[in-house]
């Protein structure tokens, strides 16, 4: 019963505010609205036992990435509204609907395509005892080791592209 | 109802998306639309989680983990990319940014 209410007030507020992040007319209330939608998927996170990744999700997320879109919304200093000029070809429309038809179409899938816990595969046992941090460590180091380097060399790749954008001559 | 099952995560988490993919297709400002893209990312790591909890098994999570890993490297080429466009044509108008297009 608690957590059925914690999920629906946490979803109301999470669509609520992507629903904010994508309507209003100034950038930086839409980065600010972003924070906020993302600490309350961390707190859902956090509902869900996954306290390791609510914790990333706050660092990484609502500290560094939208750090970052604060930044870049600061330098770029418009001279005139953002959306003034469109396109006579944009079929804005068009593009509504058929998002609507996806999202029903998801909809329907979770609803209906939704087995009973009875009917789902047996749980493999966890192999590993201990918290939430040292079971995320313990997978993320031995079956995802090799994954795990190559997502560090593609943030070495971003980075390095990162340096190269942001020089003058580009 | 009261019963939290995958089915009302994967629901909120399709919601999600789908206002993400309406951010990308409606709006014109480019760091309106990076940020619509984080909004999906998001989405799917909800998901990831949600069938993580489910199967009481974390490698929905460390899935999570790479999926923030490549929003991180996302962010930072893309934001350097409006800012390199920014300093060529003074705009953040993707309906702007036509130079590439027939």
């Amino acid at each position: 019963m608690g957590e059925a209410i914690v999920f629906y007030g946490l979803s109301a507020l999470i669509l609520g505010f992507a629903v904010m992040v994508i309507s209003t007319r100034d950038t930086v209330h839409s980065v600010l609205f972003l924070v906020v939608n993302f600490l309350l998927v961390a707190m859902l996170y956090v509902l869900l036992g996954a306290e390791f990744l609510a914790v990333i999700q706050v660092l990484v997320y609502a500290g560094g990435i939208l750090v970052l879109y604060l930044f870049v919304v600061m330098l770029v200093n418009l001279k005139r509204p953002p959306e003034t000029y469109q396109d006579p070809r944009r079929q804005t429309r068009l593009g509504l609907a058929l998002s609507g038809a996806v999202l029903a179409e998801f909809v329907a899938i979770g609803v209906y395509g939704y087995t009973s816990p009875e009917g789902l595969p047996a749980v493999a046992a966890q192999a590993v005892e201990g918290g939430n941090v040292e079971q995320v460590g313990w997978v993320l180091y031995t079956n995802y080791l090799i994954p795990f380097e190559v997502a560090s060399i593609l943030l070495l790749v971003a980075m390095i592209g990162a340096i190269v954008l942001a020089q003058r001559d580009v | 109802m009261i019963d939290i099952t995958p089915s009302h995560y994967m629901v909120l988490s399709a919601t999600l998306f789908m206002i993400g993919v309406i951010g990308v297709m409606v709006r014109r400002n480019i760091i309106i639309i990076f940020m619509s893209i984080e909004l999906m990312l998001n989405a799917v790591n909800v998901n990831l989680v949600a069938f993580s909890h489910q199967w009481q098994h974390v490698t929905g999570q460390v899935f999570a983990l790479f999926v923030i890993a490549v929003a991180a490297a996302e962010a930072a080429v893309g934001l350097g990319i409006i800012l390199a466009f920014y300093r060529n044509k003074e705009t953040v108008n993707i309906d702007e940014m036509n130079v590439m297009r027939w």
